[in-house]
């Protein structure tokens, strides 16, 4: 279906800020578990992990603010406009790119979120 | 906190009187993007990261090292087993630490000082819960949780077990006693010590003779069952079953006498085959257990 855009909108397209936040979060976690496993000096340093973490937190970031651009982006271009009500291959379009914008806002809140801990706790504890 | 929640149900209600009496009607479709995009995405946002930092920069304090004693509390259907005084072990344990001065049912701690509990289950996962104190912390088989309390007002405390247990669950609490550190330890080596009992004690005969030794320890007596609670001191605790019944001789030769009705699903049978007198015997020489 080409309706003359950079990019077809699908669910794939929809579904990789939530992604990235999933595998965000699943690394954040998971490394400093592994790191901290099986605690038994609670007060060992996670200097390490929380490097990172902040690193990964970056890379995330920058995915989904990418994800986000480019979805805001074609949906001006194309004149989006709420509600998208209409029954047609274009309405559908424009209808995805603002899904995946407003869940893409939704993902950097949540990655942000998932990464403070890390930010403010600084051993096993 | 309280401020909190009255700024909360001020808004809430305000808004509800706001949008009922005072300007009822519809808005338009500006107005409603504008409610959405500020009071449904701007404001969450930034009170929730506002709380998280928060919450977040609170935990590391509330989580520091003990300077008092260390406690192990063993939550089991449908009591707790509390042992003063035992050698914690840093981190993550499999079961609780063997030793210490054996209690039931009633957690003293000193004022002023940061006791730290290991909290642990033999059976199925409990949770410990005094709510003037501390948050919750469950109590789970196979693994040892470490709860660290600063009690600063001395007084009697009520907690309770707050994760469903079974039957009694209810019924599975405890009484926490604040004093000052000196107390404190006076009243660990008062514990600490063992019963005086006479062998000819008729009481104690009974107690023998109808097999509460298998479950019960009296220290300083034959008496070495590790079923159910040390009843060694049991007359110094201010409830009988885990906060079931006020501590009364009355009190104790009902629980023996009637168990499964003043507290059903315990693991302790009833004992109301025997004769009032030979209860009465049992629980009077119970009573004497300071
Ligand atoms: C099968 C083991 C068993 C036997 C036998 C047994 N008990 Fe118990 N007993 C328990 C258990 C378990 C508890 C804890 C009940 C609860 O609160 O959940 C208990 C609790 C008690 C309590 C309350 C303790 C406290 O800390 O408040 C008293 C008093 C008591 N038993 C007395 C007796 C007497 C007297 C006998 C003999 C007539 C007896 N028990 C026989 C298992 C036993
Ligand atoms: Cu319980």
């Amino acid at each position: 279906m080409a309706i003359g855009n950079k990019t077809r909108d699908n669910l794939w397209t929809l579904i990789t800020a939530p992604t990235i936040w999933g595998v965000h979060f699943l690394l954040c976690y998971g490394s400093v578990a592994y790191g901290c496993a099986p605690n038994e000096n609670i007060f060992q340093t996670i200097g390490g992990f929380r490097i990172f973490v902040g690193g990964l937190t970056v890379v995330a970031l920058a995915g989904i603010g990418f994800v986000f651009m480019r979805a805001l982006g074609e949906w001006r271009r194309n004149g989006g406009r709420i509600p998208h009500e209409e029954d047609s291959a274009e309405v559908r379009e424009r209808f995805l790119e603002f899904s995946t914008v407003l869940l893409a806002g939704l993902s950097f809140i949540a990655v942000i979120y998932t990464a403070l801990p890390a930010a403010m706790m600084v051993d096993c504890r | 906190m309280l401020a909190g929640a009255v700024v909360i149900w001020v808004a809430v209600i305000g808004l509800s009187v706001f949008a009922t009496k005072i300007r009822p009607g519809a808005y338009g479709e500006k107005a409603g993007l504008r409610l959405i995009v500020w009071g449904g995405c701007v404001f969450p946002v930034v009170v929730l990261t506002a709380l998280l930092v928060w919450g977040l920069q609170m935990m590391p304090v509330l989580r520091a090292e003990a300077n008092g004693p260390t406690i192990a509390v063993s939550a089991e259907r449908f009591w707790w087993r509390v042992a003063y005084d035992v050698d914690g072990e840093p981190g993550v344990a499999k079961s609780l630490p063997e030793g210490g001065v054996p209690s039931a049912n009633e957690i003293w701690l000193p004022a002023g000082l940061r006791s730290e509990f290991l909290i642990g289950s033999p059976d199925v996962i409990h949770s410990l819960w005094i709510p003037s104190i501390a948050g919750k912390m469950d109590a789970i088989p196979g693994r040892v949780n470490r709860l660290v309390v600063e009690p600063t007002k001395p007084g009697v405390y009520n907690g309770v077990c707050a994760e469903f247990c079974g039957d009694a669950h209810a019924q599975m609490a405890l009484r926490v006693v604040v004093v000052s550190p000196e107390e404190y330890e006076a009243y660990v080596a008062r514990q600490s010590q063992p019963a005086s009992v006479g062998a000819d004690d008729e009481g104690f005969r009974r107690f023998t003779e109808n097999g509460c030794d298998a479950c019960h320890t009296v220290r300083g007596t034959a008496a070495t069952g590790k079923v159910g609670p040390d009843l060694t001191h049991l007359a110094s605790r201010r409830t009988i079953a885990a906060g079931t019944l006020p501590m009364s001789p009355e009190n104790l030769a009902t629980f023996v006498g009637f168990t499964h009705r003043v507290k059903p699903g315990v693991q302790m049978p009833s004992y109301g085959m025997l004769s009032e007198d030979e209860i009465a015997a049992i629980a009077g020489w119970l009573e004497t257990l300071k």
